[in-house]
């Protein structure tokens, strides 16, 4: 039997708003799920480029986190690092579905790996 | 309501049915009659009893404003001149592909020879308790909109719930019709999907004057009522009467019928390019077709797709690619617009007009020099110029200084320089509307000597107030001075072109309530703030509106927010509170079954004279902090822009030099001022002598005991600049001590701004302001320490023992955990 290429993580109105949740991956780093204000969500590593910080943990403003350790802005679209600071976290891709939200299986396993 | 073809026994046409009578059904056979009037024998099935017309034209008339006539697109004497056959009132139940034919509900059978679907879609019935009650619908067609009016006529309260376009649109079509009007929102802001915090905000006070209630953040448990409705109950056991409940939480494709007869269907029924689904002799358009993985809500797509239908079907291929969609908000005067994607992200830039006076936002989103995305507020103009900027993907660079004032202005002299346009301007041009300051009157007033924008506010006070024409009045600093231009105040961060002190003066004085608020009110330029302004903001607000503001918890940084202090590897630290330092056997019980039940690899006395718990999860703080409140201790807000410690020494009561009782004041005013949130963290401390064991003279406020009274220093600093105190004065009693105390954190919570400490602030400001106001003046000083006591009753609430009792329990917890292995098994 072969696995599906989504996993369901529960539903959207989970993560708060302007908010994040995490998936804790065994044997790996977390993932962060984050809502923004107008209600995109997006799928990261719980991991900042810069030296580690939960991402998930950080202010989310526009499409952007501020990670809560040295405020780098991370764009939660591409994972990259935004204004001087360089530096990208790896994205995982999502999508919504009746109100489910799916992360892809391939990626998070990537992130156990 | 049938009419019968002239002739379908000698007509040898191919015959084309369409099931569904809608917008899209009809549109698709009047684009096919345009190409080939001849070419088919027609048959439309209609659920609906009655003739094709306008269903965006329903909420005009639930609101009065049209009649049904109004709004009928095809009559019956269009069906009658195309020679084409509408069933209408009797469903289609069943389609045989293989016999091609379709049957109805009434047990007609038609044969077709093309098969055009376009049911719409089905409105979302929440699956809550009472949601089949007599008294409970959707908002979807002509039947829907008379059982409306009919509950209105009968008067009494109504409960929409969802406030998206369609909910409002039914709200204020029900509240003109005389019904008292509740719209419960699960989500934060109306209209999420089109509309930004920001625009919603707008909304939802525009609502609210006009009578609504505006519930929003508010989730629906169940429908009440024994043989109908009576109410609507909320997850948080508020009870809303009403004798009509409008579900309008979403729609959903109408694919039964489609997935039934076996056709591919995903979210919608899947579709080509030329509207053809994955039988080559049924085509679908309309709401009931995802194409391209996308599915639609609004018409103008369907336009497109039934252009790209009828091409096929005189077989001319075009081909259809999918649409970019607007919304506008058919409430009469409120004028609300977007379009495109307004999400932001990588790459993508804000422009944001904000003008408070006359309520409008106007927010358009540029990537690589292309529009994305547009949402307006109040002025919706040039809705229509941006969408078509925004559809032919046209290169805006050349505009992009004045693209947020709209067309006439961008299109009119040197578009693509706004200091000519600037400068092109008359000097008796107003450049502050607030004001009615005109560009003769700036320019004279620099001419007089304003070089800077702050002095250009305080002589003519051009862009004192909104500060929405900062960028004109810099223009014209720019234009009359060259280089000479002197910075302004530094402002509180990029979003804004206010500095912190203008920032809460007028949050005080305008008498706001809320971020999105004050965003609008000072004409913020990012649609939600950044992590400098919000967190600031947050606190400014808090401390204006003791017990009135509702803290926003995304707007603090995450120790505030997890109430424990973060670590480098993620991990949080947890400080209990030890009043003065001082301890005892049951709560260091407490404190050392905590370290060994959640294996804290760590315990370590402060040097705020309390331990500090290390290495604890973000899973386990809410069963640490409940296991501590449990041994009487609360939060010590160690992670806080708030009180710290009020570190002690032991004092008259066992120190031979003790004057006073350092221990007992230092345990009173921390019981005090606990849990109060500051613009930074604020420690205390009390020694019992002039030999200062308690370093009181790097505190924020210091006391040292001494034989004739207590000695106040206030301002001092550890860390990387040392700060000693300064001597704020000398008072008799422990009283005074606790009162001038208590003053002075007012004084500072209210002036100080986001993020400066004592020590900063008073250098600042001067300690003879400070003296002015709590030495010199008692009644500031009683007023300013009845002010703290005020906000103090709000305050002094354990934030642990609230989330151990179960408050935002679940965002502490993961929201799921993935096992490879064991999945892969
Ligand atoms: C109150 C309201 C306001 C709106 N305002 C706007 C707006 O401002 N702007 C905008 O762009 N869009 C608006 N819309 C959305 C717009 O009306 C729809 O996008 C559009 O009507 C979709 O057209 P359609 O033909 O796909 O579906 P419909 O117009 O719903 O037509 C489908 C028809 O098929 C019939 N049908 C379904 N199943 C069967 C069956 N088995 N047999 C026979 N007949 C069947 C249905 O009864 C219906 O008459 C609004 C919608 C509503 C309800
Ligand atoms: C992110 C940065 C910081 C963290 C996480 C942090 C954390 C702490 C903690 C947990 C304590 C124990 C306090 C208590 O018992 O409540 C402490 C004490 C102290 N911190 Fe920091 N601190 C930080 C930055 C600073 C800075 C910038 C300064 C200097 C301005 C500073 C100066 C001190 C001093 C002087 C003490 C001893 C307090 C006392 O004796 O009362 N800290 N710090
Ligand atoms: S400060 Fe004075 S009273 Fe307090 S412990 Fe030190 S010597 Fe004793
Ligand atoms: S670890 Fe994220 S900014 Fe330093």
């Amino acid at each position: 039997m072969s696995a599906p290429d989504w996993l369901d993580i529960g539903w959207v109105d989970q993560i708060p708003v302007r908010g994040s949740r995490t998936v804790q991956v065994a044997g790996g780093d977390d993932i962060a799920l984050f809502r923004t204000a107008e209600g995109k969500v997006f799928a990261l590593l719980d991991r900042c480029p810069h030296k580690h910080g939960r991402l998930s943990q950080g202010i989310v403003h526009g499409g952007a986190v501020a990670c809560p350790l040295h405020n780098w802005r991370i764009s939660l679209s591409t994972g990259e690092a935004l204004g001087e600071d360089k530096g990208c976290t790896p994205t995982v891709p999502v999508k919504i579905d009746g109100g489910r939200v799916l992360i892809c299986r391939a990626s998070t396993l990537k992130a156990a790996a | 309501m049938e009419h019968r073809p002239l002739k379908p026994e000698t007509d040898t046409r191919e015959h084309l049915v369409v099931i569904g009578n809608g917008m899209a059904g009809c549109r698709a056979v009047e684009e096919l009659l345009a190409r080939d009037p001849a070419r088919y024998r027609i048959t439309i099935f209609g659920a609906e009893p009655r003739v094709n017309y306008n269903r965006i034209m329903l909420s005009p008339v639930l609101a009065g404003e049209k009649c049904f006539d109004d709004i009928v697109i095809n009559d019956a004497g269009w069906y009658a001149d195309n020679g084409i056959a509408l069933v209408a009132g009797d469903p289609v139940v069943a389609i045989d592909r293989a016999a091609k034919t379709v049957a109805t509900r009434g047990g007609a059978v038609e044969a077709y020879d093309r098969l055009l679907i376009a049911t719409g879609s089905d409105p979302f019935i929440i699956p809550v308790p009472g949601k089949d009650l007599p008294g409970v619908i959707a908002f979807r067609d002509m039947d829907d909109v008379s059982a409306m009016l009919a509950a209105a006529d009968a008067g009494g309260d109504a409960v929409v719930i969802g406030g998206g376009l369609l909910g409002l649109e039914a709200a204020h079509g029900l509240s003109l019709r005389g019904m008292k009007v509740t719209v419960v929102h699960l989500m934060p802001t109306l209209m999420e999907r089109q509309l930004d915090e920001a625009a919603g905000w707008l909304l939802k006070q525009a609502l609210e004057a006009r009578g609504q209630t505006i519930l929003t953040g508010a989730d629906t448990a169940g429908i009440v009522g024994d043989s109908k409705v009576e109410g609507v109950k909320l997850k948080d056991g508020t009870l809303i009467p009403a004798s009509l409940v409008v579900m309008a939480v979403g729609i959903r494709p109408s694919v039964a019928l489609a997935r039934d007869a076996g056709l591919a269907v995903g979210r919608g029924i899947q579709v080509d390019d030329h509207m053809v689904t994955s039988d080559p002799e049924i085509l679908a358009v309309g709401e009931c077709v995802e194409h391209d993985g996308q599915v639609y809500g609004l018409v103008a797509p369907l336009w497109d797709m039934c252009r790209s239908l009828a091409d096929g079907l005189v077989e001319q291929h075009t081909g259809y690619r999918g649409s970019v969609t607007s919304t506008k908000l058919k409430v009469s005067g409120i004028d609300v617009f977007s379009a495109g994607d307004f999400s932001g992200g990588d790459g993508c830039e804000d422009i944001v007009l904000r003008d408070a006076s006359r309520g409008i936002y106007k927010r358009v989103i540029v990537r690589n020099d292309r529009i994305v995305g547009a949402v307006l507020y109040g002025d919706t103009a040039d809705g229509s110029w941006y969408f078509d900027l925004l559809k032919k993907q046209e290169d805006v660079s050349g505009l992009r200084d004045l693209l947020i004032f709209g067309q006439a202005f961008a299109a009119g002299g040197g578009a693509a320089d706004p200091k000519a346009a600037v400068a092109a301007l008359s000097d008796d041009a107003e450049i502050c509307g607030c004001n009615g300051v005109t560009k003769g009157q700036v320019v004279s007033c620099i001419a007089k000597g304003a070089r800077s924008l702050d002095t250009v506010r305080g002589t003519c006070k051009a862009s004192a107030s909104c500060g929405s024409c900062t960028g004109l009045v810099e223009t014209l600093l720019a234009l009359t001075l060259g280089d000479d231009v002197q910075s302004g105040p530094k402002t509180m961060c990029k979003c804004t072109s206010f500095g912190h002190d203008d920032v809460r003066r007028e949050i005080v004085a305008q008498a706001m309530h809320s971020i999105p608020e004050v965003m609008q009110k000072l004409h913020w330029t990012t649609p939600d703030g950044c992590s400098s302004c919000r967190p600031a903001l947050n606190y400014y607000l808090l401390c204006a509106l003791p017990g009135d503001y509702v803290d926003d918890q995304q707007s603090r940084f995450v120790n505030e927010r997890m109430h424990a202090n973060i670590q480098k590897d993620g991990t949080y630290s947890v400080v209990p509170r030890m009043w003065g330092g001082l301890t005892n056997p049951t709560e260091l019980r407490a404190i050392a079954d905590v370290v060994e039940k959640y294996n804290a690899p760590m315990v370590k006395v402060t040097g705020g004279q309390r331990l500090d718990i290390f290495g604890i999860r973000k899973e386990d703080l809410p069963a640490v902090w409940a296991d501590l409140n449990a041994a009487g201790m609360v939060s010590g807000h160690a992670y806080g822009k708030s009180l710290r410690t009020v570190k002690t020494c032991v004092g008259s009561e066992w120190c031979r030099f003790g004057t006073q009782d350092s221990t007992g004041l230092g345990v009173r005013l921390e019981r005090m001022s606990w849990g109060s949130w500051m613009p930074h963290k604020f420690k205390i401390a009390v020694s019992g002598c002039p030999r200062n064991c308690a370093e009181a003279t790097i505190k924020d406020f210091g006391i040292v005991c001494v034989d004739s009274g207590y000695e106040l220093h206030v301002g001092g600093n550890g860390g990387i600049h040392v700060r000693v105190t300064d001597l704020l004065c000398k008072v008799a009693s422990e009283q005074e001590a606790m009162e001038y105390c208590a003053a002075f954190i007012q004084l500072y919570r209210e002036e100080a701004r986001y993020l400066e400490r004592t020590a900063p602030w008073i250098e600042r400001v001067g300690l003879a302001h400070i003296m002015a106001r709590i030495v010199d003046d008692p009644a500031d000083r009683e007023a300013l320490r009845a002010r703290f006591l005020t906000s103090q009753s709000f305050s002094q609430d354990d934030p642990w023992a609230q989330r151990a009792e179960g408050a935002e329990a679940a965002h502490h917890a993961p929201m799921a955990r993935f096992t490879p292995q064991e999945e892969l098994a």
